[in-house]
């Protein structure tokens, strides 16, 4: 049973990479017009993103979804709101801080700051305000997460939340360097990524679905998109303060 | 093949660190709060084994073929005889239609392969008992993908602020939001936050990064990022667009049948 999921899996890992790579050698030979170079890398690293895909998602049905789904149930049936809040914010800080794509990006901003004389061109402060910046994005992310949950709790819709911080985004942005407005805009969608996504997805889900009255699919939704957003308003403080 | 072992050794490792905090959290609240045992331990173990293999397989894929291929190409679209300048001659915005059609592809394809969208949008295909279709759910989201990075490529290319751009899509969100049916609205606010993740961000921020430093008059502290938020904002527009339409037909259908 288990070898026919895994080949079925398999093949449709391959159909998802296929556009990627029909993407890409058309435009390398109808456009650039040039051979395509070190066509057996090019191979040998598909296969490892098909054999990567597969792992994953199969994965994922058998550890972080229902992992996540069991536990907001187990703190849904405890009744006690603190845990259940301070569960959410460190699974959200958490899982940001340590997200690699968050890594990568606050050390090539803190890169590109300190190009632009913004910061001391010392190793020290970029790596503190590369620090400075991971910090900022996961708190932002924990709160997301905690608002997320709040709203599930109180059967809020989540276009109320999620509006309303557009606005402030909208009204708060001609006040904040331009610098930071680019890598504010995009940290929320950098560090909700391959972990974060899955087990907060289920978080939602696994709470809408024990709590009475919440339907999965409306209420269980809008906890990332909270994720995304929050973190334009911490991190545009953050060049406002420093 | 021991450099390769190597490599893929760092990668698996730097996957297991990036997940440490979270096993500490889940582990620590399970003990210290909920205290009851794990429902079945052993295939969340495994299950979790293959999660932390298949990332590491992923990323060590991406690495060795799609990234380096995905950063040549977007610069060398960039170059006088792709934009068939005459020398000296100065690129207007209109001259890199194929950069705007390889962004826009690119966006498209990489969003298909997006390991978190795909399992999300089988999740919900489930949850929704099949109302909701797991594969028109993600072929919208990558239209979306695909409109805002060739629309974050033009802005590269022409400079303008990022906010313009992000404001006039909100205020469009916000507007179908009055519309939309009601149950599909948090998917529809999800959907960029789930699609900006293992392939699409590193290869996009490479592209903007690249972009802004290869076209004159751009800077990349500046111009350089934006082009995430852009692939977060548009699926919200194309999957608040896809329920309506869908919405909109089964009425269609239905007042037909009557």
């Amino acid at each position: 049973m288990f070898k026919n999921r895994f080949s079925k899996q398999l093949f449709s890992s391959f159909r998802d990479l296929l556009p990627i790579l029909v993407v890409v050698l058309v435009f390398q030979v109808l456009v650039i017009q040039q051979p395509v170079p070190d066509a057996l890398r090019l191979l040998a690293g598909a296969f490892c993103v098909v054999i990567g895909l597969t792992l994953f998602v199969l994965g994922l049905e058998q550890s972080l979804f229902p992992l996540g789904e069991s536990m907001a149930n187990a703190f849904a049936r405890k009744g006690s709101l603190f845990w259940l809040l301070l569960f959410a914010f460190c699974l959200g800080f958490s899982a940001a801080i340590a997200e690699p794509g968050l890594i990568a990006i606050s050390e090539e901003a803190a890169k590109i700051a300190s190009q632009g004389h913004i910061l001391a061109d010392t190793d020290a402060d970029r790596s503190r305000y590369a620090l400075g910046l991971r910090l900022t994005v996961a708190t932002a992310i924990g709160f997301a997460v905690l608002l997320g949950a709040v709203k599930i709790i109180r059967g809020w819709p989540a276009y109320g939340l999620v509006l309303s911080s557009y606005l402030a985004i909208a009204l708060f942005t001609p006040f904040v360097p331009a610098y930071i407005v680019g890598i504010a805009y995009d940290a929320g969608g950098i560090a909700t990524s391959t972990i974060t996504v899955p087990l907060v997805t289920a978080l939602g889900v696994g709470l809408s679905s024990s709590i009475k009255g919440r339907n999965p699919i409306t209420d269980g939704f809008g906890l990332i998109a909270f994720a995304a957003l929050l973190p334009i308003i911490f991190v545009m403080f953050y060049g406002l303060l420093r | 093949m021991t450099a390769w072992l190597s490599h893929f050794g760092q990668s698996l490792l730097a996957t297991c660190i990036g997940v440490l905090p979270i096993a500490a959290i889940i582990i620590g609240f399970q003990l210290a709060v909920i205290r009851r045992p794990l429902a079945r331990p052993k295939q969340i173990l495994i299950g979790m084994i293959f999660v932390l293999f298949g990332i590491a397989f992923f990323l060590e894929g991406l690495d060795m073929a799609l990234f380096p291929l995905g950063k040549l190409m977007a610069s060398q679209l960039t170059t006088p005889d792709i934009l068939k300048l005459a020398y000296g001659q100065a690129a207007v915005w209109q001259d890199y239609y194929w950069l705007y059609l390889f962004a826009a592809s690119l966006g498209f394809a990489s969003t298909l392969a997006e390991p978190s969208l795909i399992a999300v949008a089988q999740k919900t295909e489930r949850l929704s008992g099949g109302a909701i279709h797991a594969l028109g759910l993600r072929l919208a989201i990558a239209f979306g993908v695909a409109i805002g990075i060739a629309l974050g490529t033009f802005k590269i290319i022409t400079g303008t602020p990022l906010y313009f751009y992000i404001i006039a899509g909100y205020a469009v969100v916000a507007l179908q939001t009055w519309f939309a049916p009601k149950a599909i609205i948090g998917l529809a606010y999800d959907a960029g936050g789930i699609t900006t993740s293992t392939v699409t961000v590193p290869l996009v921020t490479a592209m903007g990064l690249g972009l802004a430093g290869g076209i004159p008059g751009r800077n990349p502290l500046t111009d350089g990022f934006g082009l995430i938020s852009f692939a977060i904002l548009f699926p919200a527009i194309t999957v608040l667009a896809y329920a309506q339409i869908a919405a909109g037909l089964s009425k269609l259908r239905t007042s037909s049948k009557a």
